[in-house]
């Protein structure tokens, strides 16, 4: 699986991929996470808020800050957990 | 009609301008054994007064606000602006500006997709402008330090400008200056209908992470605009800034072009300037210069259009809030 958490330019965006990273990790899952941060990439989601996240992908949020338990709630309810 | 307006005027200046609170950290200040008749204890009264009163209204604000921000996510503004066009699309854009969140991070992403959804250029750089110089948070905070009347006219010409440079640069036909980004072309992604819960929940973050974010500068701010309260003679000051000098409106945009603020730390220094004498339009334009126009913004900005259309874009911002402070300056009397 693949997880991208789109932003990277302020610490809103910053935090939520570390965040994100740990609930990956918490959940078990056998993911990859990426930080993108490339305006072009972004936009090419229909993204135009960040932080954003991107599951094989598929985006489930955006323009939300995550804390751990937010980003482990929103992959499971998207994964079906 | 009496009673209404004594009732406006108590609301005015207790409930949005909390007169109470000055007093209140006067008499603890004395009490403390600090005469608030010094240059020193008179900083500290301004400095507590004005920092607790604008972190108040700043957290019950972004409550507020957000909580009708969240009706108004920038995907369904691009989708509600696409079906209009000319000064009507202009001015929807402006407005919407208004309440559409939006942080400087997110102005390329932004930019890219309202463009790539069609958008005319300069229906996107109504919204580009009017999106952080007015929004309803900096409405109330006016109000509660300057009065209605001139909240009200910072609002109106704030918006004026929005649409008035949107639409100049919408006539240009720069179109060709915006650099290509590959993408997917337009991609509508759904937002999903939150609940009432949800959006209070959202509501609730924006506080915690504005407030978290904007803090330094409104300490910055205060600590400005006490240091001009108490410590900076009125004279120099007006020598400056004041009427007697035709450039003030001028020097008082160029200073703040380059400098990077948040509205609410603004408004502290702009609240002292104004009671040191500095004319309204000279402090209308100050603030505009500041919030509407950032080095940080307009590198950013720089990734997305090519220089030509950055300058010219600059350069009507600019103008334009030049031409606002001369006229506030000139006819502000009718305000007082």
């Amino acid at each position: 699986m693949n997880i991208k958490v789109l932003g990277a330019c302020c610490k809103r965006s910053l935090e939520t991929y570390e965040n994100t990273k740990l609930a990956a990790k918490a959940l078990g899952l056998d993911a990859t996470v990426e930080n993108i941060g490339d305006p072009g990439e972004i936009a090419g989601y229909g993204v135009m808020r960040t932080p954003a996240v991107v599951v094989d992908e598929k985006v489930i949020s955006q323009g939300r800050f995550l804390r751990q338990k937010d980003a482990e709630a929103l992959l499971k309810k998207h994964l079906g957990l | 009609m009496e009673s209404l307006r004594a009732a406006w005027d108590f609301f005015q200046n207790q409930v949005l301008g909390m007169h109470w609170l000055n007093t209140l950290v006067g008499r603890i200040l004395t009490s403390l054994g600090v005469d608030t008749g010094t240059r020193l204890g008179g900083s500290a009264q301004f400095f507590v007064y004005d920092t607790i009163k604008i972190l108040v209204l700043l957290s019950v604000l972004i409550y507020g606000i957000s909580y009708i921000q969240s009706f108004f996510p920038p995907e369904r503004t691009k989708k509600i602006l696409g079906r209009f066009h000319g000064l009507t699309a202009n001015t929807l854009s402006a407005l919407l500006g208004t309440v559409t969140p939006f942080c400087s991070c997110s102005s390329i992403p932004l930019f890219i997709g309202f463009t790539n959804a069609g958008l005319p250029l300069g229906v996107t750089f109504s919204f580009l402008i009017s999106s952080p110089l007015v929004d309803l948070g900096s409405l109330i905070l006016l109000m509660s330090v300057f009065g209605a009347k001139i909240a009200v006219a910072y609002v109106s010409v704030g918006l004026v400008l929005a649409v008035a440079g949107g639409t100049i640069l919408g006539r240009l036909g720069l179109e060709e200056y915006v650099q290509k980004f590959k993408t997917a072309g337009s991609v509508d992604i759904e937002s999903p209908d939150l609940t009432r819960e949800e959006r209070l929940q959202y509501s609730l973050e924006q506080v915690r992470e504005t407030v978290g974010r904007v803090y330094p500068y409104v300490l910055v701010g205060v600590g400005i605009g006490a240091l001009i309260h108490n410590w900076i003679p009125a004279g120099w000051i007006q020598t400056v800034l004041g009427a007697r000098n035709p450039f003030s409106v001028v020097l008082a945009t160029v200073i703040g072009v380059p400098m990077y603020a948040d509205i609410f730390g603004t408004i502290p220094v702009a609240e002292a300037l104004y009671a040191k004498g500095v004319g309204l339009g000279t402090i209308l334009s100050f603030m505009m210069a500041v919030t509407a126009l950032s080095l940080p913004s307009i590198v950013m900005l720089g990734k997305v259009v090519k220089p030509k259309l950055l300058g010219i874009f600059v350069g009507i911002v600019t103008f334009g809030i030049i031409v606002i402070g001369y006229l506030f300056n000139a006819f502000g009397f009718v305000l007082a």
